[in-house]
C-alpha cells in the first residue's frame, strides 16, 4: 500500500514535471522574419534629383532590421545583445509597436499585432510594457510619480475608482522599494536607481505578463545596476513575467538570461540557452563580443581582435554581414547569405565557416 | 622623487546654498611610467580630481587646499600661461567623449598641427609630418588622407584613437584619460584599452584612468585609487585591490558586478545610494549604507590604515589589524615565556 501511494506520487511529480516544461515551452511572443528600413532622404522634395536632363527620386535607407526571426517562450528571460546599431532596440520598439514593420510579422499568442491600430492594441498594451534606457527623460517631469503611475492604471483599468486605483498604485510603489509616501514628489527630486525603480512601477502597475526591457540599467552606477537587476529578477519570480531584455553588456546576460540572440548589422548571428552560449560560443563575432568583457582578472587581456568597423546599415555587404571583419570569411561567405543552422549543443548559428566545420 | 605628488588635495565648489568640498584629504603619488586606476561611481568625485590635477576645474570650483607638485612645481600655484607650458605638453589630458573634443569645423591636420605649433617653434610641414607619425602609431589607416578629414567622417573608435593621437603629440610624461572607453562599445573598447597599455608601456608615459569599469582598471592598471563622497577609502596594489578588497564598499561594489554572482540568483547589491556633496554623513561617509556599521564609524573619521599593501580608510579594517596585533603580540609574549 505504502509502496503504491509513493508510485503514484511520483508520477504525480512526473506529470507535474512535464506540465511545467510544456508550459515553459508555451511560445508567447513570435517574430517572423522581420525587416525593418527607415528613410534618410527627408521628404518627397528632398528625394527628387535631377540626373542626365531627367527628374528622379531617389531614396536612400537604413537596414535597421534584416530578416530576424525570434520566439519567445513564456517565463523565459531572452537578451538580446550586440553593439550600437546592430538593431537589437529597432526590434524592442517593433516588438512593442511603437514602430511598424517595413516586412514580416509581430505575433502575441498566435495573433499577429504588427497590423493593427491603437484602439485593437490596447489589450496587448496591457499585457506587454516596456521600460526604457533612460529613466531621466522617460518619466514626465511636470508630473509627480503618483501621477505617472496612476495614468495608466486608471487608463487600463476604466471601472476602477479613485481609491482603487491609488491602492494599486501604492502597492507596486511598496514593491518595488520607493516608499508610498513619496508619490507627491516630482521625478528630479529622486536619484537615478530611484528613478528606474519608478519606471519599472509604472511597467508593473497593469500586472503585464510580458515586459521588453531596452538597456534598464546601462545608465546607472555599478552598485545600483545590481540593485535594479535583483528588482527585475524578483519581479520575474513573484509575477511570473517573460522578458525580452535589449542590452549590450554580456556579463548582465550571463547572469539574467535564460537565452541569447546575439545581433550584429540587423542580423541574428547565434541564438543560444545561455549556458550553451558561453561555454561554447559558435559565431566568430559572438566569441570576438566575449573576449572583449573585462574581467576581474590580474593577468593580461587575451582579446579577439576584430579588424576594421561595423560597416554602415545604409549599404549592407553582400553575403554574410560580418565577411569585412570575420577572421575566417572565405568567398561564400562574401556571396552567400548564412542561414541559422542549429548546433550539436542545441543552440543556432548563422555562419558557413560553422556549419562547413571549418571552426 | 615621484612624478607627480598630490598632497592633501582639497576642492570646493562655492554655491548659493553654500560651500561644498567635492575631494578631501586627496593624497597620492605617480612614478614616471606607472599605470594609476582612479575607481568610483559618479559622484565620488573621480573626474574633479582629474580636473584639479591639471587646474582645469572652472568656477564655482577651485582648489581650496593642498598641493599637486609635478617635478618639484607646485600646480596649484602656477600662473596661466606657465601652467599652459605644462597642459597638452608635459600632462596631457583624454576626455570621454571624443566628439567633444574635438573641433567639428577643424580637419584632424589642422587641429594636430595647431597643438604642436602652440608648444614648439618648427615650421608647419615638420608639424604635419610628426602628427602623420602619431596617427601611425595609433594605428590609424591609412593616414594621410585622414589628416585632411573632418572628425563627423570618422566612427567613434577611429575618433578615440585621433584623441589619444592628440593626446601623444608632445611625448607627454602623464596621460590623464577620464572614462575614455566609455562612449564607446565593448570590442572597440578593448581595443581602445589594448592600444593605450602598448602606447604607455612603450614610451614610459604614466598614466591615470579614471573609469567606473573595475574589469578595465584590473586589467591595465599598477596602482588603484577607490574613491566615495569625495575621499579616497582604499589605495594600493590594483592586484591586490582585486583579489582581496578590503574596504566594505570597494567589497560590495566588486560583488555587485554581474561576473562575480551566480547565474540566476539575485546580487549581492549594496543598499541605498551614494549621498549628495551636501548631505554627506558624518564619520565615514558609507556608514548608511555599510553592512559592518559600529558605533564610532557614525561620529568620527577613519583614519588610513596600513593592511598588506593597501592603505584603507576603515574602522572595521583597523579595529581587525589592532586585535590581529595583540593577538601577536600576546603570542610572543607566550613563546617568551
Amino acid at each position: 500500500m505504502n509502496n503504491m501511494t509513493e508510485q503514484h506520487s511520483v508520477t504525480a511529480a512526473e506529470a507535474a514535471v512535464t506540465q511545467n516544461s510544456e508550459t515553459a515551452q508555451e511560445s508567447l511572443v513570435q517574430i517572423d522574419d522581420l525587416y525593418k528600413k527607415f528613410s534618410i532622404s527627408g521628404d518627397f522634395l528632398d528625394q527628387l534629383k535631377f540626373k542626365g536632363g531627367k527628374l528622379v527620386r531617389e531614396q536612400e535607407h537604413v537596414h535597421a532590421i534584416n530578416g530576424v526571426s525570434l520566439e519567445v517562450m513564456r517565463g523565459e528571460a531572452l537578451c538580446v545583445v550586440g553593439e550600437s546599431g546592430c538593431g537589437k532596440s529597432t526590434v524592442a520598439r517593433t516588438v512593442m509597436g511603437l514602430l511598424k514593420p517595413s516586412a514580416g510579422s509581430v505575433s502575441y499568442q498566435g495573433e499577429r499585432i504588427d497590423n493593427l491600430n491603437d484602439r485593437q492594441l490596447m489589450p496587448y498594451r496591457r499585457k506587454m510594457q516596456m521600460i526604457f534606457q533612460n529613466p531621466y527623460a522617460s518619466l514626465n517631469p511636470r508630473m509627480t510619480i503618483q501621477e505617472t503611475l496612476m495614468e495608466p492604471v486608471a487608463l487600463h483599468n476604466p471601472n476602477w475608482n479613485a481609491t482603487e486605483v491609488r491602492d494599486k498604485v501604492h502597492e507596486v510603489m511598496f514593491s518595488v522599494g520607493i516608499d508610498p509616501s513619496w508619490g507627491e514628489r516630482y521625478s528630479h527630486e529622486f536619484s537615478g536607481g530611484q528613478r528606474q525603480r519608478i519606471s519599472i512601477a509604472r511597467a508593473l502597475a497593469v500586472d503585464p505578463e510580458f515586459i521588453v526591457a531596452d538597456e534598464p540599467i546601462s545608465a546607472l552606477d555599478v552598485s545600483i545596476q545590481a540593485q535594479v537587476l535583483n528588482l527585475l529578477m524578483d519581479a520575474q519570480e513573484q509575477r511570473n513575467l517573460t522578458y525580452l531584455f535589449i542590452t549590450h553588456d554580456l556579463s548582465v546576460v550571463e547572469h539574467f538570461g535564460t537565452r541569447v540572440a546575439v545581433m550584429y548589422l540587423g542580423t541574428l548571428c547565434e541564438l543560444a540557452p545561455t549556458r550553451t552560449l558561453f561555454a561554447k560560443p559558435r559565431h566568430p563575432y559572438t566569441q570576438a563580443l566575449m573576449s572583449a568583457i573585462p574581467r576581474l582578472e590580474d593577468d593580461r587581456p587575451q582579446h579577439i581582435k576584430l579588424t576594421g568597423e561595423v560597416p554602415t546599415p545604409v549599404n549592407l555587404p553582400s553575403g554574410c554581414v560580418f565577411h569585412g571583419r570575420c577572421p575566417y570569411a572565405n568567398d561564400r561567405c562574401k556571396q552567400q547569405i548564412p542561414q541559422l543552422i542549429t548546433t550539436d549543443e542545441g543552440g543556432q548559428v548563422a555562419c558557413h565557416a560553422v556549419e562547413e566545420g571549418r571552426i | 622623487m615621484a612624478l607627480l605628488e598630490v598632497k592633501d588635495l582639497e576642492v570646493g565648489f562655492g554655491l548659493r546654498s553654500g560651500e561644498v568640498k567635492a575631494l578631501r584629504n586627496i593624497s597620492f603619488s605617480l612614478e614616471r611610467g606607472e599605470r594609476l586606476g582612479v575607481v568610483g561611481e559618479s559622484g565620488a568625485g573621480k573626474s574633479v580630481l582629474g580636473f584639479a590635477i591639471l587646474n582645469l576645474l572652472s568656477r564655482p570650483g577651485y582648489i581650496s587646499n593642498g598641493e599637486i607638485s609635478f617635478e618639484g612645481k607646485n600646480l596649484a600655484d602656477l600662473s596661466a600661461a606657465e601652467l599652459r607650458s605644462v597642459r597638452g605638453n608635459r600632462i596631457s589630458m583624454i576626455f570621454q567623449d571624443p566628439m567633444m573634443t574635438l573641433n567639428p569645423v577643424l580637419t584632424i591636420g589642422e587641429q594636430m598641427v595647431e597643438c604642436l605649433l602652440a608648444h614648439h617653434k618648427i615650421s608647419k610641414q615638420d608639424a604635419r609630418k610628426i602628427a602623420l607619425q602619431k596617427l601611425q602609431q595609433v594605428y590609424i589607416p591609412s593616414p594621410e588622407t585622414r589628416l585632411d578629414q573632418y572628425p563627423h567622417e570618422l566612427s567613434g573608435g577611429m575618433r578615440q584613437r585621433i584623441v589619444i593621437a592628440i593626446g601623444l603629440l608632445m611625448d607627454p610624461d602623464i596621460i590623464i584619460a577620464d572614462e575614455p572607453t566609455t562612449a564607446l562599445d565593448v570590442t572597440i573598447q578593448a581595443e581602445i584599452m589594448e592600444l593605450m597599455l602598448e602606447l604607455c608601456e612603450r614610451n614610459n608615459v604614466a598614466l591615470i584612468l579614471i573609469t567606473h569599469d573595475l574589469g578595465v582598471v584590473s586589467q591595465v592598471t599598477q596602482k588603484t585609487i577607490v574613491m566615495y563622497a569625495g575621499r579616497i577609502i582604499e589605495q594600493g596594489p590594483t592586484k591586490e585591490i582585486i583579489n582581496d578588497a578590503q574596504h566594505p564598499y570597494t567589497q560590495g561594489l566588486m560583488n555587485a558586478l554581474p561576473q562575480m554572482g551566480i547565474p540566476g540568483q539575485r546580487l549581492n547589491q549594496i543598499r541605498g545610494s551614494m549621498p549628495p556633496l551636501q548631505r554627506i554623513p558624518t564619520g565615514c561617509a558609507f556608514n548608511p549604507r555599510c553592512n559592518y556599521v559600529m558605533e564610532s564609524c557614525k561620529h568620527n573619521l577613519p583614519e588610513f590604515t596600513q593592511s598588506g599593501g593597501c592603505q584603507v580608510a576603515c574602522h572595521m579594517v583597523a579595529e581587525m589589524k589592532r586585535e590581529e596585533q595583540a593577538a601577536r603580540l600576546q603570542s610572543q609574549e607566550v613563546g617568551q615565556e
